[in-house]
C-alpha cells in the first residue's frame, strides 16, 4: 500500500510537470485528489491494515495528498502567469505610431517680446500704462516739446485725422498723460506698450503700423547713469549676459541729453561683420533724460525732478533676437511663421 | 551731409587719424556716420592722356579712332565711342591692365578690325553718379579743364583718392551742414585747432553802393541782406579741385560762378545767390512779401503763383527770386554774364519752410535756412565768394557791400553748476575738465565758484538751456565713461492691472485651446471698416490716406482676420485657428478722441483635430467654437451670465449665428460666416466670433470662495423630452433649472434625436438631471418631489412630452 502511494505521488508529480495549461492541471487535480481518485481508493483499503499501521498509512496518504496539492498550486501559479504574459503579449502596440495631437496655438512674436519686456520691468517696480492709439496733437507732439511747426516733426510723418487728431506716432504721449495724473509728484515708473503709426510705405524694413514700448522713470535724483544701468539690464536680459551696450549721443525733442543705445554684435563679438555693417555694434533703441519742458508742461518742477525715457521698437527687438528678415511677416500672420514661436527657450 | 576726408584736412589737422577712425569717433560723440565711401575702391591704372589724333573709325560710324599720348614712349591707339572726344583734349585713360569699378579689367582689344590699347573714360565709369556729372560731360567722356600733365595719376587729380563720410544729421545739428561746422566738431573731438579760411579781397575803387541799393520791407523774415557786386566776370568752367569737391559733396558742377556759390554753401553753410546784374532790371533790390496772386518764373522754367506767405526778392517792380528757395529765370547767370550781383542773406526758417513746402521745392539752400544758418557767417561767406570770384572767374570786386541790417545777434549765455552737470549725468567730472570740454568746443566760459557761465557761439543755435550744456559735456566726456547704476529712491510695486492680468489669461486660454494669435492692421478700407461691426458708427477717416486700402480705422477685427485665413488657405493650410485682440475705433465728435474699445475676435476653419490612422477626425462646427467660448467664460467666472441667442448678423449664416448677451446686454456674436461671403473670400466653412473684450474683462464677478466638497451621494435622473423643433435646448434647460429648486445641481443635454421615428416637426432632447443635498443623503421621495415639478414645468412651459 505504501508502495502504491509513492507510485501515485510520482505519477501525479510527473503529470503536473507535463501539464501545459490550466485545464490539464485541473484534470490532474480531479483525477488524483477527487473523491473518486486513486488516493481515496487506496485509503479505502486501510481497513485491512493493523492498528499500528493505520495511522502511519493515513499520515502518509495525507502527506502524498499535500505534496500533490502543493505541486498543483505551484504549477497553477506558473501557468497563470504564463497565461497573463501571453495575453499581454498579444496586446502589444506599436509605440512609435504618432500620438493623438494636443493642438495648441501660441502668442504672436510681438506679444511674446512685449510680455517678456513687461515682466522684466514689472520685476523692477514698473507698472504698465496703456493709452489711446488716436491721439491729440497736444499729447503726441506739443506736450513732448514739439510745438506746431517744429522741424523735427518731419522726422515722423503722421497720419492726421483732423488738424488736432492723429494716429499716435509713438507711445510717448503716455509719458505726458501719466505724469499729468500725478499732480507733479513722483515717482513715476511705467512701461507703455502699444501700436503706433507712421506714413511709411510697407516694405521689408518699414511698416505703417508697428509696436513700441515706451519706458519712463521720473523721480528726484534720476541720473543718466540710471538710464545706462537700466538699459544694460534690459539688453542683457533680452540678448544675453555676454552683450555689452554703448550709448551714442542723438537727438529727440523730448529728451535732453538724447542717446541711442547699441548692443555689441553677437555674430562677430564686436569685431565687425555684415550684420553690424562692420561697426561691431547694432542699433537697438533711443532714449534720454526727460526734457525739462516736458516735465514742466506735465506739472513737474524740473529743478527738483529729473527722469529718463526710452522707446523700444518691438519689431526690431524680435528681428534681432530671432533673425527675422522682413517686418511684413509680423502682419501677414502666415501660420508657418506664427508656429515657430511656440518653442520657449 | 557728405564730408570729404581730404577737403576736411584744409580746416583740421587729421594726421594720425584715418577716415574710418574719424568716423568712429564722430559717431561716438554725437553724429552718426552712416558710412565711409572709398572713392577709388577697386580702381587702378588710370592716367591723364592727351588725344593727339582723332579720326572716324573706318568700319563704324559711331566709333572714333584716337591716338593718345599716355606718358609712355609711344602713343597708343584707342577706339572710343564717346561723341565728344576730340583732338587736343586731356582725358582719363584706363590703360591696358587698368581696373574699373565692378572689377572691370581693361585688356587689349580689337574693335571692328581696329586695335584698342585701353579706354577713354567718362566720370560715370569711375563710379560718379550721373546726376553729379556736369551736363557737358554727362553724355560722354570727361575732359580735364586746365593744364594737366600727361601720364599723371588721373584718380589723384580728380580727388578720387578720397574717402567720404556720410553724416546722418539729426535736426538739431544743422551746424554740421557745412564743412566748417564739421571742422569745429572734429576739432573738439580730437582736441585740435580749427583753421578758418581768411578771405583776401582786393577791391576796385568803384563802390558797390553806386551800382545797387537794398531795401527790406519784411525785416521779420529777412533781418540781414548783404549784396556785393563783381564786375568783368568771365563765365567758364571752375577749377578741377572745386568741381571734384562739389561732386564729392553731392553737387553737380555748372560754371565757375554757380560753382563758387555752391562751394560757399558747402563750406560755410550759407546759401548765396548770384544774379546777372545787367539782367536784374533795376539798380534796386527790394525784399518783400509777394502780393497775393503775383507770379514769377523760377530758373527751372516753372511759372509759380505766389501768396502773401512767400518772401520774394524784387527789382522794385517784379520778383526776381523766391527768397532762399530758388532764383528767377530772367536774372540767371549765363555764359555771357559779366557783372554779378551777389546775395548773402539771413532768411528766417519759417518763411522759407512755407514757400518750399507750397512749391514743392527743396534745395540745399532752403534746407539750410529751414534749420537755421549762422547769422555771423553771412558777411564772411559773401567776402569768401568775392575772393573766389576774383580768383577763378576773373572778377573785379567793387568796394564794400550794400546791406539792410536789422539783425540783433546775441549769443546765448547760459550758467550751470557743476552739481547740475554731474547730477544729471551721474558722473564726478571736475570743473577743470568741464572747462576743457567747452574750450575744445570753442565756447567761451567764465567760472565763479561752482558755477560756470558759457557763451555759446551763434553757429550752435541748438544750445539754449542748461540741459543742452549737460549734453555737450556728456558727449565730449564720453558716454562710455558714465557708470551704470539703477534708480534709487522709494521702491514702487511693479504689477499688471487686473484688466491686463485677465487679458493675458484670455490669451493663454485661447492659445492652449489651439488658437494662434494674429496681429493685423488697424487701418483698412471703408467697406471693411464697418463689416461685422458691433457698433453702428461712422468710421474714423484719415485726412490724407496713403491708399484707399488704408484710409479708415476699423470698427471690427474680423475682416482682417478673415484676410489672414484666406492668405493661409491659399498656401495649402486648410486647418486654421486664429484669434486677435485689439482696439476698434468708434467716432465721436469732430476733434474729439474716438472711443477705443478692445475687441476679441477668432476664426476657425478646416479640421479641429484629427488622428488619421485611428480614424478620428473632427471638422470645425458651431459647437467647437462655442465650446471654446464657454471655456473662456468659465475661466472668467462668467458661466451662466452669458446667453447665446439665435440672431441675424449681416455677413453671417442666418441659421447658425448667435448673439452673445452678457447680463442681457449684447457684447458680440458667434457663428458661421455666410456662405456667400465665404465664397467671395474663397473660404471653406469658417466659424468666427467677435466680442467686446472690454465688456468681458470689466464685468464684475464675485470674489472666489471655497465651496465644500460634497460628502453625500447625488442622485441622477434622465429624461427624454419630445418637443417642437423650434423649442431650443437652452430654453428647456432654463425651465428645468428654474423648476428644479435647490436640490437640482446640474442639468446637461446627453442626446438629441430628430429622426423619422418622431412625429413631423418634433425632436427629442434628453437631459440628465443631478440632484444633491450638501447636508444629507437625499431620499428617493425628496428627489421625486423635485423631479415631478420639473416634469410639470416642461410640460406646461415647453409643451414637452416625456418620451416613453
Ligand atoms: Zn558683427
Amino acid at each position: 500500500m505504501e508502495q502504491r502511494l509513492v507510485e501515485l505521488q510520482q505519477e501525479a508529480l510527473e503529470g503536473i510537470k507535463k501539464a501545459t495549461d490550466l485545464k490539464e492541471l485541473n484534470d490532474i487535480r480531479v483525477s488524483y485528489l477527487g473523491k473518486k481518485g486513486p488516493i481515496t481508493e487506496v485509503l479505502k483499503g486501510m481497513g485491512k491494515l493493523s492498528a499500528e499501521e493505520r495511522p502511519k498509512m493515513g499520515a502518509l496518504a495525507n502527506e502524498v495528498r499535500d505534496v500533490i496539492a502543493q505541486a498543483i498550486e505551484e504549477k497553477q501559479s506558473i501557468l497563470e502567469e504564463e497565461a497573463v504574459a501571453k495575453k499581454l503579449a498579444s496586446e502589444t502596440i506599436d509605440v512609435t505610431l504618432p500620438g493623438r495631437q494636443v493642438k495648441t496655438g501660441n502668442h504672436h512674436p510681438l506679444t511674446r517680446i512685449i510680455e517678456e519686456i513687461e515682466d522684466l520691468f514689472i520685476g523692477m517696480g514698473y507698472t504698465i500704462a496703456e493709452g489711446p492709439e488716436v491721439e491729440s496733437d497736444y499729447y503726441n507732439f506739443e506736450a513732448l516739446n514739439l510745438p506746431k511747426g517744429h522741424p523735427a516733426r518731419d522726422m515722423q510723418d503722421s497720419f492726421y485725422i483732423t488738424e488736432e487728431l492723429l494716429l499716435r506716432t509713438h507711445t510717448s504721449p503716455m509719458q505726458a498723460r501719466t505724469m499729468e495724473k500725478q499732480n507733479g509728484k513722483g515717482p513715476v515708473k511705467i512701461i507703455c506698450p502699444g501700436k503706433v503709426y507712421r506714413r511709411d510705405n510697407d516694405d521689408a524694413t518699414h511698416s505703417h503700423q508697428f509696436m513700441q514700448i515706451e519706458g519712463l522713470v521720473v523721480d528726484e535724483n534720476i541720473q543718466m547713469s540710471d538710464l545706462k544701468g537700466t538699459l544694460d539690464v534690459f539688453a542683457k536680459k533680452m540678448f544675453g549676459e555676454d552683450r555689452e551696450i554703448r550709448l551714442r549721443p542723438s537727438f529727440f525733442p523730448f529728451t535732453e541729453p538724447s542717446v541711442e543705445m547699441d548692443i555689441s554684435c553677437k555674430i562677430c563679438s564686436g569685431k565687425g561683420c555684415n550684420v553690424c555693417k562692420g561697426t561691431g555694434w547694432i542699433e537697438v533703441l533711443g532714449a534720454g533724460m526727460v526734457h525739462p519742458n516736458v516735465l514742466e508742461m506735465a506739472g513737474y518742477d524740473s529743478k527738483k525732478y529729473t527722469g529718463f525715457a526710452f522707446g523700444i521698437g518691438s519689431e526690431r527687438i524680435a528681428m534681432l533676437k530671432y533673425g527675422i528678415d522682413d517686418i511684413r511677416h509680423y502682419y501677414t500672420n502666415d501660420v508657418r511663421f506664427l508656429k515657430q514661436f511656440s518653442i520657449h527657450e | 551731409m557728405f564730408v570729404s576726408y581730404k577737403w576736411l584736412q584744409e580746416y583740421v589737422d587729421l594726421s594720425g587719424v584715418t577716415a574710418t577712425e574719424l568716423a568712429d569717433k564722430i559717431t561716438k560723440s554725437g553724429i552718426e556716420v552712416e558710412g565711409v565711401e572709398i572713392l577709388n575702391e577697386g580702381m587702378k591704372g588710370l592716367v591723364v592722356g592727351h588725344v593727339l589724333e582723332r579720326e572716324q573709325h573706318p568700319n563704324a560710324d559711331k566709333l572714333n579712332k584716337c591716338l593718345v599720348d599716355v606718358g609712355e614712349e609711344e602713343p597708343v591707339q584707342i577706339i572710343c565711342g564717346a561723341p565728344n572726344v576730340d583732338k587736343g583734349q586731356h582725358v582719363i585713360v584706363a590703360k591696358v591692365g587698368a581696373v574699373l569699378p565692378g572689377n572691370f579689367k581693361i585688356k587689349k582689344a580689337k574693335l571692328r578690325g581696329e586695335e584698342s590699347h585701353g579706354m577713354i573714360c567718362s566720370l560715370q565709369e569711375l563710379g560718379v553718379e550721373s546726376k553729379f556729372v556736369a551736363k557737358e560731360f554727362s553724355e560722354g567722356i570727361f575732359v580735364f579743364p586746365n593744364e594737366v600733365t600727361v601720364g599723371d595719376d588721373a584718380l589723384e587729380l580728380l580727388n578720387r583718392d578720397d574717402q567720404i563720410l556720410e553724416l546722418g544729421l539729426t535736426p538739431n545739428r544743422a551746424d554740421c551742414l557745412s564743412m566748417l561746422g564739421v571742422a569745429y566738431e572734429v576739432a573738439a573731438i580730437l582736441g585740435r585747432e580749427v583753421k578758418l579760411p581768411k578771405p583776401e579781397v582786393t577791391s576796385t575803387s568803384e563802390k558797390a553802393s553806386d551800382y545797387i541799393s537794398v531795401t527790406v520791407d519784411a525785416a521779420e523774415d529777412n533781418p540781414l541782406y548783404v549784396a556785393k557786386v563783381i564786375k568783368n566776370v568771365k563765365v567758364g568752367p571752375s577749377p578741377l579741385w572745386m568741381q571734384t569737391r562739389l561732386m564729392a559733396a553731392g553737387v553737380r558742377p555748372h560754371n565757375n560762378v554757380v560753382d563758387i556759390t555752391n562751394y560757399i554753401l558747402m563750406e560755410y553753410g550759407q546759401p548765396l545767390h548770384a544774379f546777372d546784374y545787367d539782367r536784374f532790371g533795376s539798380k534796386e533790390i527790394l525784399v518783400r512779401r509777394a502780393h497775393q496772386g503775383e507770379s514769377m518764373t523760377t530758373l527751372d522754367d516753372t511759372k509759380r503763383t505766389l501768396t502773401t506767405d512767400h518772401l520774394v526778392i524784387t527789382n522794385g517792380k517784379e520778383p526776381v527770386a523766391l527768397a532762399g528757395v530758388m532764383g528767377g529765370a530772367n536774372s540767371e547767370v549765363e555764359t555771357g554774364t559779366t557783372t554779378v550781383l551777389l546775395e548773402s542773406a539771413y532768411f528766417v526758417g519759417a518763411s522759407i519752410r512755407k514757400a518750399s513746402k507750397d512749391h514743392g521745392l527743396r534745395s540745399e539752400a532752403s534746407a539750410r535756412y529751414e534749420k537755421g544758418v549762422d547769422p555771423n557767417r553771412v558777411r564772411a561767406a559773401a567776402e569768401r565768394a568775392a575772393e573766389l570770384l576774383a580768383l577763378y572767374a576773373n572778377g573785379e570786386v567793387l568796394e564794400g557791400s550794400v546791406e539792410a541790417d536789422t539783425l540783433k545777434v546775441e549769443p546765448a549765455v547760459i550758467s550751470i553748476t557743476l552739481e547740475k552737470i554731474n547730477g544729471v549725468l551721474g558722473t564726478d567730472i571736475s570743473m577743470d575738465a568741464v572747462k576743457d570740454i567747452f574750450a575744445r568746443l570753442q565756447f567761451t566760459t567764465s567760472v565763479e565758484g561752482n558755477e560756470i557761465t558759457v557763451t555759446v557761439p551763434t553757429r550752435r543755435g541748438d544750445i539754449t538751456i542748461e540741459e543742452d550744456l549737460v549734453e555737450e559735456v556728456g558727449r565730449i566726456y564720453g558716454y562710455d565713461n558714465i557708470p551704470k547704476t539703477l534708480p534709487k529712491g522709494a521702491s514702487t510695486p511693479g504689477k499688471l492691472s487686473d484688466y491686463q492680468k485677465k487679458r493675458r489669461i484670455v490669451r493663454r486660454y485661447l492659445e492652449s485651446a489651439g488658437l494662434y494669435q494674429a496681429v493685423t492692421y488697424s487701418l483698412t478700407n471703408e467697406a471693411k471698416a464697418t463689416q461685422f461691426a458691433l457698433d453702428n458708427r461712422e468710421p474714423v477717416k484719415l485726412a490724407m490716406p496713403m491708399s484707399e486700402d488704408r484710409s479708415v480705422l476699423r470698427l471690427s477685427i474680423l475682416p482682417q482676420l478673415l484676410e489672414v485665413v484666406k492668405y493661409n488657405s491659399a498656401r495649402q493650410n486648410d486647418s486654421i485657428a486664429l484669434y486677435e485682440t485689439g482696439a476698434v475705433f468708434l467716432s465721436t465728435e469732430q476733434d474729439k478722441l474716438p472711443e477705443e474699445k478692445e475687441h476679441l475676435a477668432a476664426a476657425i476653419t478646416g479640421l479641429w483635430h484629427q488622428q488619421p490612422w485611428q480614424g478620428e477626425k473632427k471638422v470645425v462646427d458651431y459647437y467647437v467654437l462655442k465650446g471654446v467660448l464657454e471655456g473662456l467664460l468659465a475661466r472668467l467666472g462668467l458661466t451662466g451670465r452669458v446667453e447665446f441667442c439665435q440672431a441675424t448678423v449681416e455677413g453671417m449664416h442666418p441659421g447658425r449665428t448667435a448673439d452673445l448677451l452678457l447680463d442681457n446686454k449684447k457684447i458680440g456674436f458667434v457663428g458661421q460666416i455666410h456662405p456667400n461671403v465665404q465664397k467671395e473670400l474663397d473660404l471653406k466653412e469658417t466659424y468666427v466670433f467677435e466680442l467686446s473684450l472690454k465688456a468681458l474683462l470689466e464685468a464684475e464677478i464675485a470674489p472666489l470662495r471655497y465651496e465644500s466638497i460634497p460628502r453625500y451621494p447625488s442622485i441622477t435622473r434622465d429624461i427624454a423630452l419630445v418637443v417642437d423643433k423650434k423649442v431650443v435646448a437652452g430654453k428647456i434647460s432654463d425651465i428645468i433649472t428654474e423648476a428644479g429648486g435647490n436640490l437640482l445641481k446640474d442639468v446637461s443635454v446627453f442626446d438629441l434625436y430628430e429622426g423619422d421615428r418622431l412625429e413631423e416637426g418634433k425632436k427629442s432632447i434628453a437631459f440628465s438631471l443631478k440632484y444633491f443635498d450638501p447636508e444629507k443623503t437625499l431620499t428617493d421621495e425628496e428627489v421625486t418631489k423635485a423631479h415631478d415639478k420639473v416634469l410639470q414645468a416642461v410640460k406646461e412651459e415647453a409643451g414637452a412630452v416625456l418620451r416613453g
